[in-house]
């Protein structure tokens, strides 16, 4: 779960990670009141998206009068901000950060991440932030420091210090940089985090280190335990499919293409969008319909798919092991007749019970197209596709 | 006797006084495992199956000698249970939950360092479908009347892209050895590389299918495994060719976000190394029996 810059800001700071002061607006005018509060004569207003990459998509902006703030705000709030991250869709703008402008020095990058070498957390810095990790890696792979934490004993004091030397911080940064280190791995640790990245962190001219810019990423499989975080989580970044899937249930992740799976198991599922792609078509969605699959699941995934007007066919793949292919079956025929629908439906029915499963499907007496094996299934549904006119 | 677990295995079952962990435990009897006991805190001196329930996994060791565990426990809980299980001297503990926090696995993998690698418990999982030696007895949520007995092993992470390979196989006649499903989650107990260790020294498995996915290292360094030491055939499939980058695919682990991770990459990896990547996931059981034929007629 991704969580807002400002949102991982005030809890990094909350562990002791020097930040600028800043404040949060919904609408321009509270933007250029928000500037007005912070006092100076340049703020930095930034647009707040669940995406890396605001900056150069016109996300982010240094302005120099309560007006310009106003203005830029204005420009940005309800529009759907396209990052090379967002996809095509973009992001809606619906909260907006202005900020105190910092006096950059040097730029560096901190990022923690779960490596799953070594199953534990590890720290990557470098003193060359401002750019992303990727890039950095490309352009300048001999400045990056990585330190792998042990979660028995926690990110040991020298390994901080180490880590300050190594990217070449001198006198007091030393020891701030070990305390803004310490303090992102407890935050991480403590919070269940999956991800912090701090890039750039800056040192101002002052010599001081700020957190310029700051991301969180969280584990959702231990916001069970993390109320405080789930809290935090905003619909208005979630494809909204995805988002309704995810409260009935269901594993669905959006695509391009056009043809519509419904798969038990996230692996079958991947296999068999992989099918179809090899049989020359594309898939229009992920999704796992998973264990226990009941009529009603089954119509509820049918539901969530039909939601993608781009969906032309629907392919129903299901390896019965825990499943029983007989209720499979049953909610196909009842998802058909309850939304009317029109469109081709490729069935294929594995496992337990898979005689009378097809039996079912057979004497519905809907226009079902039945297939036995995984290849035949793909192949069926990329030709049933509606011919488009050339 | 295949890898992991055959007829005379004697296995305990934590959480099988609730329901999933006795419907499972029944369907597991029936099969023909050996299960000796329940474990569920609380719960001991009941009996359920006709087996005994204890308190704790270490008092199940002492009264029946069991050896092997399968943990139906719920994710906040199941972390503590996999290291209950270690402390009383389980050999092969398989955890079938889905959602445990990655944080919990880290605690686990590194509590399982403190014992000397002779005592050092097996953890299979989480999110897997379990281990079945087919004819001989099996640990987990599998439907076992799809393995037919055989000579090839299957190591994957996903449960039903699991299944197809052993039906798609049984359909050609290949029988099974061991199948082990290793499980979806980014950290986990054993890895590719573990099990193709254990199938390389099983006098009964002649060849292995391995069944990976996006996301992760483990393919990679099964793959190395594989050049340096094993003699054995391996075939491969690798699913996700379509996965974009970043989006997390169904299971907590398949996702895109290093280098070497997409499924291309991995195909690579595997196809440097002589393992048979099967062309396509209908495959995957034609990909074996050409394989074999090719052995055989050597």
């Amino acid at each position: 779960m991704d969580i807002h810059e400002y949102q991982a800001k005030e809890i990094l700071a909350g562990f002791g990670v020097p930040v600028p002061r800043g404040g949060l607006a919904y609408s321009p005018e509270q933007a250029a009141y928000r500037a007005r509060e912070l006092g100076g004569d340049a703020w930095v207003v930034k647009a707040q998206i669940h995406s890396g990459g605001r900056g150069e998509a016109g996300g982010v902006k240094v302005c120099k009068s309560e007006k310009e703030v106003a203005e830029f705000a204005a420009g940005l709030f309800g529009k759907q901000l396209v990052t090379r991250q967002t996809g095509n869709g973009g992001k809606g703008v619906y909260r907006i950060w202005v900020e105190e402008a910092s006096d950059i020095a040097q730029e560096l990058y901190l990022g923690f991440v779960l490596d799953r070498k070594t199953e534990r957390i590890m720290v990557v810095a470098s003193s060359s932030g401002g750019m992303e990790i990727e890039e950095i890696a490309e352009e300048d792979p001999e400045s990056l420091v990585r330190m792998v934490v042990d979660p028995a004993h926690g990110l040991a004091e020298y390994q901080a210090r180490e880590l300050a030397f190594r990217l070449g911080l001198k006198g007091d940064q030393i020891n701030q940089m070990v305390k803004a280190v310490r303090a992102c791995y407890r935050a991480y640790r403590d919070l269940d985090a999956t991800m912090v990245e701090i890039n750039p962190l800056v040192i101002t001219g002052s010599g001081d280190l700020v957190a310029l810019d700051a991301k969180m990423s969280f584990d959702t499989n231990a916001l069970y335990r993390r109320p405080q975080v789930e809290a935090l989580r905003d619909p208005s970044q979630e494809d909204s499919r995805e988002a309704m899937a995810h409260d009935n249930g269901l594993s669905y992740v959006g695509l391009d293409g056009d043809i519509g799976c419904i798969i038990n198991g996230a692996g079958l599922a991947m296999a068999t969008m992989d099918m179809i792609k090899l049989s020359g078509g594309e898939p229009a969605n992920f999704l796992d319909i998973g264990g226990g699959a009941s009529p009603e699941r089954v119509m509820t995934a049918f539901r969530t798919v039909l939601s993608d007007p781009n969906v032309s066919v629907i392919l129903v793949n299901i390896f019965a092991g825990i499943n029983r292919c007989d209720w499979v079956a049953r909610g196909v025929v009842e998802a058909y007749k309850a939304e009317g629908l029109t469109l081709p439906v490729v069935v294929r029915l594995a496992g337990t019970n898979v005689d009378e499963g097809r039996r079912i499907i057979d004497e519905s007496g809907l226009p079902l197209i039945t297939a036995e094996t995984l290849a035949e299934a793909a192949e069926k549904a990329v030709a049933a596709r509606p011919k488009r006119a050339a | 006797m295949a890898i992991l677990i055959d007829e005379n295995t004697k296995v305990v079952v934590q959480g099988m006084s609730g329901r999933i962990g006795k419907f499972h435990a029944e369907e597991m009897i029936e099969y023909g495992t050996n299960v000796v006991a329940g474990v569920t805190p609380g719960r001991g001196g009941e009996t359920v199956l006709g087996r005994p329930v204890f308190n704790t996994v270490r008092e199940a060791v002492e009264a029946t000698g069991a050896e092997a565990s399968l943990l139906f426990v719920p994710p906040p809980f199941a972390a503590d249970a996999m290291m209950e299980a270690a402390d009383a001297g389980i050999k092969t503990a398989v955890s079938v939950t889905d959602g445990i926090p990655a944080q919990d696995m880290m605690r686990v993998k590194r509590f399982l360092r403190r014992y000397p690698r002779e005592k050092k418990m097996r953890l299979i999982g989480p999110n897997c479908a379990g281990i079945i030696s087919p004819g001989k007895g099996f640990m987990g949520i599998m439907p076992p009347h799809i393995y037919e007995a055989g000579r090839v092993g299957i190591v994957g992470r996903s449960g039903t892209l699991g299944y197809e390979a052993a039906s798609q196989m049984k359909a050609l006649g290949i029988g099974v050895s061991t199948s082990v499903g290793i499980g979806g989650d980014p950290i986990n107990g054993s890895s590719f590389k573990d099990i193709l260790e254990l199938f390389e020294a099983d006098p009964e498995t002649d060849a292995v299918m391995m069944i990976g996915e996006i996301g992760g290292p483990q393919e990679a360094e099964a793959a190395a495994y594989v050049e340096k030491y094993m003699t054995k055939p391996v075939v491969a499939y690798i699913a996700g060719l379509s996965a974009p980058k970043g989006r997390k695919m169904g299971h907590a682990g398949a996702i895109i976000s290093a280098f070497g991770e997409s499924a291309q990459e991995k195909v690579e990896i595997l196809s440097a190394v002589g393992i048979t990547v099967a062309p396509n996931p209908s495959a995957m059981g034609q990909t074996m029996a050409d394989v074999l034929a090719k052995r055989a007629a050597a």
